[in-house]
């Protein structure tokens, strides 16, 4: 492959799992991510892996799950839909401390708290990616399958509209990884060993009964991935009255904003969440010990919002600026996601004619 | 665990033993239960084929979870109703391997109808075999879609009714239409030559698979006295009054 390339998101996302050794792919076709299902069809049998036509995404879901389990790197995609019909396995497939690499290309961004929060049982969790451009997708795809295997937990990915169909210039070094150990959890078929049983149940050896403590043992990963997951990108925080919260395709253009709005003279920070879970906590907080205001933008009536007043605790007004936005489709970019009209908000926040 | 009759050395011959691939002669089904009967036969039948290094088993949620631990087999856990999209992710990626699903019928027939459909038109090269015992065992006695006529649950109390609760699906005779499906027959264990045919059956199936042509499905009736509301001895002539009228025994495809 040349250096650089012009490719749509969702192509960076498919030759980054290819290069990142997925080989393993199901899929069922939604707007707007059918065409990581159209690509991944050409291209895992050209890699000797398999794409299979899913008859549904709950289907979909179980077949990444058999894959995954056998220790092979697997892929599924999907939007809110469809994510929203796989959630039963999702939430096993944390107990169960499989692998996947979950891709949700979103309508808008309204499926934030289904990625955070899980919209399946138990006390599962997901390790959420958000990227902002085709290359930063690129990246976080070699990086999500090095986390799931790292961790031995799901990692979704997400995405929107924009990133998936918008083609920009992307590179595919390969990333500087730790090695990992094998797969020894893995379903191989019990050659010169006594049989396991992967499962969400309990504990994968035979005749064991300590169900409670297979399942601590997966939570006692969270705070670990908290402490060492945190991902964040920020600008113009030194001396900022107003920090501007924005994640995914969307926190681009409030970069952009922010930064007419600096040429503007007025004092506007950023934070771009890059992990939405974990969620970037202490960077939260301490854009916002100094300033006068936090303005959240998102295009949702209000999701990611709770996260930043959960991190600065009520010590500045936390103020939406974004808001549920669609083109007449419903699938893509609406007319909050425009930078005049960014600013706009932010110039409001920012003179308290907005009353937080 | 092991029984012995009269004759052969010191009088004494051995005729039935635990099979090697079952970790504990101990299970927590109930007494009567088809589906401990079924399962020896399976690891029999993986352990004369020389098959227990290659055998990747995905279980589905009933009763028969309780195997999985007990079985000295690798095995996958999957969901309730979703064995066959899993087993079909193993076998995919692992088609060197030996893949074989462990259903019910509340399993396979009420919540995962579809995934049994799709894989046997697909043509997957794994074994379904599913425990038929007319009824949701685990939760403690509800109506499935393959609950008979006539047939006493907790949800189809007096009898399931053809107008109120509507009929039960034969899904061997269902698979067997599909294009992708290589074998299909349907046993019971409910009696000594009833578990002979259990044995032949799940041979050919097992070797339907090992030839590469195509889905095998074995449907194998299974004896749920609680379930039944009768008595573990009554149980196997439930069995063969009640149930397999509905669900007659034979190789239906192959
Ligand atoms: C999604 C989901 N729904 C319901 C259940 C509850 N449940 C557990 S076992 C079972 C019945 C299983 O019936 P069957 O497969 O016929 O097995 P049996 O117990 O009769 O052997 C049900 C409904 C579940 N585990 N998951
Ligand atoms: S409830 Fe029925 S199927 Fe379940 S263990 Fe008891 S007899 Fe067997
Ligand atoms: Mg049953």
């Amino acid at each position: 492959m040349p250096e650089r390339v012009l490719m749509e998101g969702s192509a960076a996302i498919v030759e980054a799992a290819v290069q990142a050794g997925c080989r393993f792919y199901a899929g069922y076709p939604i707007t707007p991510s059918t065409e990581i299902l159209e690509l991944m069809s050409v291209r895992m049998p050209q890699v000797g892996g398999t794409c299979m036509n899913a008859e549904s995404e709950i289907e979909a879901i179980g077949m990444v799950w058999g894959a995954a389990g056998c220790g092979v790197r697997s892929m599924i995609a999907s939007t809110g839909q469809g994510i929203s019909l796989m959630q039963e396995s999702f939430a096993e497939l944390a107990n169960a401390q499989i692998p996947i690499v979950a891709v949700n290309m979103c309508r808008g961004q309204g499926d934030y708290f289904q990625a955070t929060r899980g919209g399946g049982h138990g006390d599962y969790r997901f390790i959420v990616l958000a990227p902002s451009t085709a290359q930063e997708a690129a990246d976080l795809t070699q990086l999500a399958f090095h986390l799931a295997d790292k961790w031995r937990n799901p990692v979704m990915i997400m995405g929107d509209f924009l990133l998936s169909h918008t083609s920009e210039m992307v590179s595919f070094a390969a990333p500087a990884l730790a090695e990992l150990p094998p797969k020894e959890w893995a379903v191989t078929g019990a050659k010169g060993r006594r049989g396991i049983t992967l499962s969400p149940l309990g504990p994968s050896e035979k005749l064991s009964t300590d169900v409670a403590a297979a399942l601590a043992n997966v939570t006692a990963k969270h705070s670990a991935i908290v402490s060492e997951e945190v991902r964040v990108e920020h600008g113009f925080l030194e001396d900022a009255e107003l920090v501007v919260v924005a994640f995914g395709f969307p926190g681009r253009f409030v970069k952009y904003a922010v930064r007419l709005a600096r040429e503007r003279g007025l004092r506007v920070g950023y934070v771009r969440p890059i992990s939405l879970w974990p969620f970037p906590r202490h960077a939260v907080a301490s854009a916002a010990a100094t300033a006068r205001a936090v303005a959240v933008f998102e295009l949702n009536a209000g999701q990611m919002i709770e996260d930043v007043q959960l991190s600065v605790l009520g010590r500045v007004p936390v103020v939406a600026i974004g808001g549920i936005s669609h083109d007449h489709s419903g699938f893509g970019v609406g007319p909050l996601l425009n930078v005049e009209h960014i600013l706009k908000r932010i110039g409001q926040v920012y003179s308290g004619k907005e009353d937080p | 665990m092991s029984a012995v009759t009269g004759s052969g050395e010191r009088g004494l011959r051995k005729v039935f033993e635990k099979p090697d691939l079952l970790l504990s002669a101990e299970h927590s089904l109930c007494p009567g239960c088809g589906e401990p009967v079924a399962l020896r036969v399976i690891l029999e039948a993986v352990q004369e084929l020389g098959l227990r290094e290659r055998t990747i088993c995905v279980a589905g949620i009933g009763c028969y979870t309780a195997f999985p631990m007990i079985m000295d087999v690798d095995v996958m856990q999957a969901l309730h109703g979703r064995a066959p999209s899993v087993a079909t992710g193993v076998k995919r990626v692992r088609p060197d391997a030996f893949v074989f699903t462990m259903q019910g019928d509340g399993d396979m027939i009420s919540e995962g109808l579809q995934e049994v459909l799709h894989a046997a038109a697909r043509g997957e090269r794994i074994t379904a075999i599913v425990f038929n015992n007319a009824v949701f065992g685990e939760t403690g006695g509800h109506m499935t879609a393959a609950t008979v006529l006539g047939q006493h649950t907790k949800t189809s109390v007096g009898g399931r009714d053809r107008e109120r609760h509507g009929n039960p699906i034969r899904i061997s005779e269902l698979v067997a239409q599909l294009d992708g499906a290589a074998y299909v027959a349907r046993s019971a264990v409910h009696t000594p030559s009833a578990i002979k045919l259990t044995e032949q059956y799940l041979r050919d199936a097992f070797q339907c698979q090992l030839e590469g042509r195509g889905f095998s499905l074995l449907e194998i009736l299974t004896m749920c006295p609680t379930d039944w509301f009768v008595t573990p001895a009554q149980g196997p002539a439930f069995l063969a009054e009640r149930i397999e009228p509905t669900f007659p025994l034979g190789i239906i495809k192959s």
